[in-house]
Order: structure tokens, then sequence, then C-alpha cells
């Protein structure tokens, strides 16, 4: 682990924790004369849930990026185990209204072998009564839970949602957890979650990785999980206020400014 | 009056409708219109060169504009002038080297019909190569289809779920210029993409999925390129500017129909 990162909790984690699944050593990356990310670790096991935080522009969608195999990073290492069915939720399509197409079609074209119907993969995004609906006449929330359908339908080893809460409800928010949690338990599935919002976290959170550049520091989020003060305050039962307690501060830079 | 040469012309023009119902579906679904303009008008720099080195002039169409896409793509990736921009150079830039070089070739050439078609000058290997071509074309894109719609809906996600992405990119720019070349005797460069999209846009209407609106389209562009080989048969009107005429005409016609798809 490198030198910045402090370990918050050593909470033993709450779910059953298996094979490395996917890792990265020493990421950096810089485009345009900035740094977006620095000597950066990650790691994540089968049945592990890892939420990753950060302000905006503190690199999140590269670090993801770069463990999707969508882009290089400058240096550092990646490892991924061989034959890894990645299950990605993007936080939008780009798909042209010329193309017709229902919400069965979409999900059906996942090329993984499966041994889930796509109407039980719709069912378990909570959207079974989409399936003959055009993908064209979708609320935000709703095509979210049908990318999240086509992505469970593969039964993925690591399921990878880009800012899964973003422009959905709370009530909405809470159910896409739900069904996350309800999915990971059932097939030990890794997850992870990206998340800007530094309050809000999955409760299933195994642990909160933060991001701003480099990795801040990391833990499990269950020093306030069962804090019932905080649940309360949200109203909640997936929701959990993550405190984050900072070990250093960024001047305006973003550079690492500590302590005394 | 349906003797053997007009069956030959027929057989020749739906098998180029039928090519451009799915090769244009997915054009437009990739808003690639200009960039199959691009590809379709480098066909003449193609033509000439052909000429040039005395090689089939299918050949040079296929290389060049094969060529052309894949400088097209690779721009893409980066660079400080926008998709249209580069494309617009690219486009008129060919074709017009293609009609300096066929200008100055000094040879007798009919350029009429590399612009706007000539079905009536087939002969029986045209008919050959058309149809072997096309059904060629139809089975990769049969094979392929998946793929292409995966890469065609969002390039990442397809990505990420292991779909060769670069491959099936290759693939549509390699079927799309083989379609250059094979439809440009029908309807000529200027207008082939008008072939690939009227038809398709015309079905996108009454389409509810991705295969509805190919079907739809090979049929309108089937119909339209029976009507264009007839009036051109009795007249002196090109075959190519017939074609789309009666393809605008069918477009708006259906714009007039409520919609039925999505």
């Amino acid at each position: 682990m490198a030198k910045s990162t402090a370990t918050m909790s050593n909470m033993p984690p709450i779910n059953r924790v298996g094979a490395e699944l996917i890792s990265a050593t020493d990421l950096s990356y810089a485009r345009g004369g900035r740094i977006i990310l620095q000597q950066v670790d990650i790691s994540l096991c089968r049945g592990e849930i890892v939420t990753l935080i950060g302000p905006n522009g503190a690199g999140k969608s590269t670090l993801v990026r770069i463990l999707l195999g969508l882009c290089q990073a400058d240096s550092g290492q990646l490892t991924r185990q061989r034959a890894l069915r990645t299950g990605y939720v993007p936080q939008m399509l780009k798909m042209d209204p010329g193309m017709p197409i229902t919400v069965q079609r979409f999900v059906d074209l996942s090329p993984y072998q499966r041994d889930m119907a796509v109407i039980d993969a719709l069912a378990l995004a909570g959207v079974a009564d989409l399936v003959r609906y055009s993908m064209h006449h979708l609320s935000g929330g709703e095509l979210r839970r049908v990318l999240l359908a086509r992505a469970l339908v593969g039964n993925p080893d690591l399921l990878i949602l880009d800012e899964p809460a973003a422009g959905v409800d709370i009530t909405g928010q809470q159910e896409i957890y739900s069904m996350i949690k309800a999915f990971h338990q059932q097939y030990q599935t890794g997850v992870l979650l990206v998340s800007h919002d530094l309050h809000l976290v999955m409760a299933a959170t195994d642990r909160v990785v933060c991001l701003n550049q480099h990795v801040c520091c990391q833990g499990s989020p269950d020093a306030v999980r069962d804090n019932a003060a905080y649940l309360e305050l949200f109203n909640a039962g997936e929701l959990a206020v993550y405190t984050h307690h900072h070990d250093h501060r960024h001047g305006i830079d973003g550079r690492v400014v500590h302590k005394g | 009056m349906f003797d053997l040469f007009v069956a030959k012309i027929l057989l020749a023009g739906v098998m180029t409708a039928v090519l451009a119902g799915a090769l244009g579906s997915i054009l437009v679904w990739r808003r690639m219109a200009y960039f199959g303009t691009a590809q379709a008008h480098a066909a003449l720099l193609g033509v000439a060169l052909a000429l040039y080195l005395g090689v089939d002039v299918r050949l040079g169409i296929v290389l060049v504009s094969l060529l052309v896409g894949l400088l097209m793509w690779q721009l893409q990736q980066r660079s400080d002038l926008s998709t249209d921009t580069q494309l617009g150079i690219l486009a008129h830039g060919t074709l017009a080297l293609g009609l300096v070089l066929l200008y100055g070739s000094g040879l007798r050439i009919n350029l009429d019909a590399y612009l706007f078609g000539d079905i009536l000058a087939i002969s029986d290997r045209d008919v050959v190569i058309i149809a072997v071509g096309g059904g060629l074309t139809l089975l990769l894109l049969w094979r392929f289809w998946s793929a292409l719609l995966a890469v065609t809906i969002d390039y990442e996600l397809a990505k990420v779920e292991g779909f060769p992405v670069v491959g099936t990119e290759l693939l549509y720019l390699l079927l799309l210029s083989s379609m250059v070349a094979l439809s440009i005797q029908l309807i000529g460069a200027l207008l082939i993409v008008s072939l690939l999209i009227i038809p398709v846009a015309t079905a996108r209407r009454l389409a509810t999925s991705p295969e509805q609106m190919v079907i739809g389209g090979a049929l309108l562009g089937s119909l339209a390129v029976v009507i264009g080989v007839f009036v051109s048969l009795r007249s002196d009107i090109p075959t190519g500017p017939v074609i789309v005429v009666v393809s605008t005409l069918l477009f708006i016609l259906s714009r007039l129909l409520p919609a039925r798809g999505d």
C-alpha cells in the first residue's frame, strides 16, 4: 500500500471475501501536463463491495476506465483474473434514437453465456414490466435499471457501477442498492461502486476508498453504519453516512498538505 | 418487355438495395452519413487510379474508399479538427483529385456513369460480381450482426463485455467500401449515400426492431430500384437520380402516415 494510504478501521469485512478479481498497483495517469492519478493502488476480491468516493475531478472516472480496460495508465500494473466477466453499468448510453430496439433485445445483446433469462434479470433490477417497451422512452432511473439488468444477466464476476445513484431520488437509490446487495449475496459478485457523494454510501460496503488523485484513505464505513441517528436522518436502511477522517489536507492545487 | 437483360439488371439492383438496407441502417444508427459520403466520393479517385493502373475499377474503388475510411477512423481518435471538418476535406479532396486525374488522363471515359450510375451498361460479369460480393457481404453481416449492433449502441459497453470492437469497426468500413464499389454502376458515387439512408429512414417509423428496419429498408430500396430501372429503360434519365427521387417521395409519404414503431 502506498505511503499516503491510511487504513481507517480494523473491523473485519461483513462479506465473505474470496480470490482477487482485479488489482492495480502504482497507477499513474496524466493528460495535458495535468496529473489525474498518482501512484494509485486498488484491488477488489470476489464477494467484496468497494465504494470509490471522491470529489469531482478526483480521477474516479479515469481510474474506473483504466480498470475496465477502456484506457491505459501511463505507468503501473493492472492484473485481472483470467476470463473475468465484467458487468458494467455506465452513467448513460450514447444510443441514437434512429435504432428501434426494445428493452428485451437490448439486455439480450449481452454476449456472456448465461443461465438467467432476460426477464429474470429485468425482474432482479425491478423493471420486468418494461420488457416490451422501446429503449428510447425510458426515464433516467428506468434506463439505469435496464443497464443494471444487462450487467446482471451475464452473471458477472465483477460488477462496476459508475455513479448508480446519480440523478435518482433517494428511494430509487435505496432500491438500486438493495438490488445490488441481493444479487451480490446470491452470487458472491465483486462490486465496485463509484460515488461523488461523500455522505451517501451503500451500507453494505466493505471498504470505502477515498480518491483524490491518489488514494487518500480507505476503510469500512461501519464506524457510522450502526449509528441509528444517522440512519434515521436519511430514513434509508441501505444508505449510511460515511464519516470521513482526513489525515491530511489538499491545497487548492490538489497537492497534499500535511498537518503540523 | 421482361427479358433476360432486364432480369439481370433487376437482380443486381435488388441485391444492391438489400445491402443498402443493412449497411445503411448501421450508417444511420451510427450517425455516419457524412462518413459514408466521404467513402463514396473517394470512389472516383479509386476509379481514376484503377484506370491508370489498368486494374478492375471495383478493386480500385474498394481499396481507395477503404483507405479513406481507415484514415477518417484514425483521425477521429485524436484531432484538433471536428469530424465534419475532416470529412469535408477528405470527401471533396478525394473527389476533386479523382476528377483532376480523370480529366487530365485524356482517357475517353463516360464520367457521368461513375457519378450518376449507368445500369444499362451492365455486363454478365458485373452481375456475377455483384451477386457473389453481395452474398458474401450479407453472410458476414449475418455472422457478426450482434457485435455490429452492440458496438453501434455503445462502443465502450461492448468493449467491456468483450466484443471484438476494433475488428467489428474495421469489418464495417470494409463492407461499406465494398458496397460503394458494387453499387457505383447502379446509382453512381454522388448518390450512393441516398440509397443507404433514405429507404431505412422511411422504414424507421414502421419498425420496432433493428432487423425490421433493415428489412423494411431493403424492401423500400428494392421498390425504388425497380421503378428506377424501368423509368431509365424507357427514357434517357439515368437510373441513380430516379431511384433517389422515388425513395425521397416514399419517405415524404411515410411521414404523412401515423407512426407505428417507437
